[in-house]
């Protein structure tokens, strides 16, 4: 179920570790698998123990460990909200409440249109941003008032 | 600009422009320099180590451990595999000075790790990169080719005979992985959960051999060490205290963002290079050293200088150098709330003591700060720390414990109003408008 292009950048992950090491490659291959997929189903976990040689259910806690992996099917885009104390200080807390309101859905719900999927966050490391977001586990969004994140839900079709 | 102010830098020289990153620009302002000497002239490895613990460089990551230090604990003529690593996954709320340093000086961290496994005997390297900053992984990893094509890692460095390879490795979003047997965990491929200590990594660290993780700033700091000498390094900064920090501002203040400073600046003048409080509000509080270091009080934070030994005078911790500040539109219960709230979701839940006690620190705190708090909720809270602190493998549970104690032994009154009144001393308007969301595009 991976395709030749995953598998391709998995190998290249592997060849990081030691031989004898491939598990070590688990969370890059797992955070592969969730791009190609969109979301991490439990045969993909199992696909990606298997290349790597370890137990599916290894995998399985690394997958439910750390907390970027989607376990359930998100939409097109996920956007998730620092609302930690340095970007609450500075308005993380109500641009997650912004985005609810414009969105008309809660934390960890996506909307009817399955374009949006919202998530409160911890802290990211850009405190100095705040508030901060993140799409789809990649892009970075910095100092999101709410001009900037109209713009943004504007550019996310 | 990658860094908003400095004082006497050394970190953050010459970073403006765009390819300020990229090998060609480190090497143009000296960069690279430091390792190629240590090969060329074979200096000694003890010689090395001894430069690091003349600067007294103590660790950058939140501990301050003096690096020499901890760097001679490692068996380094011992044979077989040996690592080095470092930490960059900064998650501890309010820091975020690894993300600047790894994006526009980047190849400072790969000369220090190259030169720290000189120093030990390392034969291969990780930096194990916070998840969140993808592009900043995405850009260490390109920084590693260039360095690679260049001949500063793999086989034979500078035709020295010295082999050493550096890989980044991602997190994905698990605050205890900064613990660093936690992150030699997740290297190996399995849940963040720390080791017990001992034994320490220098005897039994990743893949079970010797290794020594040190933090970003930390590994960024050494080329300059080298290069200037651990004597001078030392005096930029004060006794027991060496070199210049990057400091974390957040928080209430006009310009959030990195400063480097000597370390024994003054954190008035901090403040100011950090555009002072927003809208001249007054000073209310200061978490100095990043979530999990003892809130201080305005007018004690006023008389602290930078530095471990002050700050530690001051009641609290310099940690990783995040400077969280908050106003006089601040709620104390509700800023502790949303950090009890971070440690019960981050417990990694191996300690009883940790996973169930953040659960209930923070179900207590929300309770008080909804308005249900109870007349013995703060002694309730009190004896919970004690039962955490002390009884985990990691400091996690003291981490969660100390911002619970300090914020109630400062604002004891405050927590005491929420339980009578049943509401904030700090009205509900006035706490909007200090986050200045809604005000920012007027």
């Amino acid at each position: 179920m991976l395709t030749s292009e995953s598998l391709k950048r998995i190998d290249r992950e592997i060849a990081k570790y030691p031989a004898e090491q491939k598990q070590s490659a688990v969370m890059a291959a797992l955070a592969i698998a969730q791009e190609q997929q969109g979301w991490l189903s439990t045969e993909a976990i199992e696909c990606v123990a298997n290349y790597l040689g370890m137990a599916p259910i290894a995998a399985y806690e690394v997958a439910t460990f750390y907390n970027m992996y989607d376990l359930k099917p998100v939409g097109k885009y996920k956007v998730s909200v620092c609302t930690n104390l340095p970007c609450m200080l500075t308005g993380g807390v109500d641009a997650g409440e912004y985005l609810k309101k414009k969105l008309g859905i809660g934390y960890n719900q996506t909307t009817s249109d399955g374009l949006i999927t919202l998530k409160e966050s911890e802290c990211m490391g850009a405190c100095g941003d705040a508030p901060v977001m993140i799409i789809n586990n990649r892009r970075m969004c910095s100092w999101m008032n709410p001009e900037e994140i109209d713009k943004l839900l504007a550019e996310l079709k | 600009m990658a860094i908003l102010g400095a004082l006497n830098p050394m970190l953050s020289v010459g970073l403006d422009g765009d390819n300020a990153w990229r090998l060609a620009d480190y090497v143009k302002r000296g960069g690279y320099q430091a390792l190629r000497r240590i090969l060329e002239e074979k200096l000694a490895q003890g010689d090395v180590i001894n430069e690091v613990k003349k600067s007294v460089l103590r660790g950058r990551g939140g501990a301050g451990f003096p690096t020499g230090l901890k760097w001679s604990f490692m068996p380094r003529s011992f044979p077989g595999d040996k690592y080095v690593v470092c930490n960059s996954d900064e998650g501890e709320p309010g820091t975020f000075k690894d993300r600047d340093i790894l994006r526009y000086n980047p190849h400072s961290v790969i000369e220090g790790m190259a030169i720290a496994a000189y120093a030990m005997g390392a034969g291969r390297g990780y930096n194990y990169i916070h998840g969140e900053v993808w592009e900043i992984y995405e850009r260490f990893e390109e920084a590693l080719d260039e360095a690679r094509v260049a001949g500063f890692l793999g086989n034979n460095l500078l035709g020295s005979g010295f082999n050493f390879d550096l890989f980044a490795h991602h997190g994905y979003g698990a605050y205890i992985c900064g613990e660093e047997t936690a992150l030699l965990e997740s290297i190996e491929g399995k849940k963040g959960q720390p080791r017990f200590k001992p034994p320490f990594p220098a005897s039994f660290g990743l893949y079970g051999k010797p290794t020594t993780i040190n933090n970003t700033e930390t590994f960024a700091s050494i080329p300059y060490i080298i290069n200037l000498g651990g004597e001078t390094y030392l005096e930029a900064g004060k006794a027991n205290n060496g070199g210049t920090k990057l400091f974390s501002v957040s928080g209430h203040v006009n310009r959030p963002g990195n400063y480097e400073i000597p370390l024994g600046t003054p954190f008035a003048t901090l403040l100011e290079m950090a555009g002072g409080m927003r809208g001249g509000r007054k000073l209310k509080a200061c978490i100095p050293g990043g979530s999990s270091a003892p809130v201080v009080p305005a007018a004690t934070m006023m008389d602290c200088t930078m530095d471990y030994d002050s700050i530690s005078k001051g009641g609290s911790m310099l940690g990783s150098g995040a400077v969280i500040v908050m106003d006089e539109t601040t709620c104390m219960v509700r800023a502790l709330e949303r950090l009890s709230f971070f440690y019960y979701e981050e417990s990694c839940g191996q300690c009883t003591p940790c996973r169930e006690g953040t659960s209930w620190l923070y179900k207590v705190v929300h309770r008080i700060e909804s308005g249900k708090g109870r007349p013995d909720d703060l002694d309730l809270l009190a004896s919970v720390t004690t039962n955490i602190m002390g009884r985990t493998i990691c400091a996690l549970g003291d981490a969660a414990s100390m911002p619970v104690q300090s914020f109630i032994k400062h604002y004891r009154d405050e927590f005491a109003y929420h339980i009578e009144h049943k509401k904030c001393l700090v009205p509900v308007e006035v706490q909007r408008a200090g986050s200045g969301f809604f005000t920012a595009t007027v």
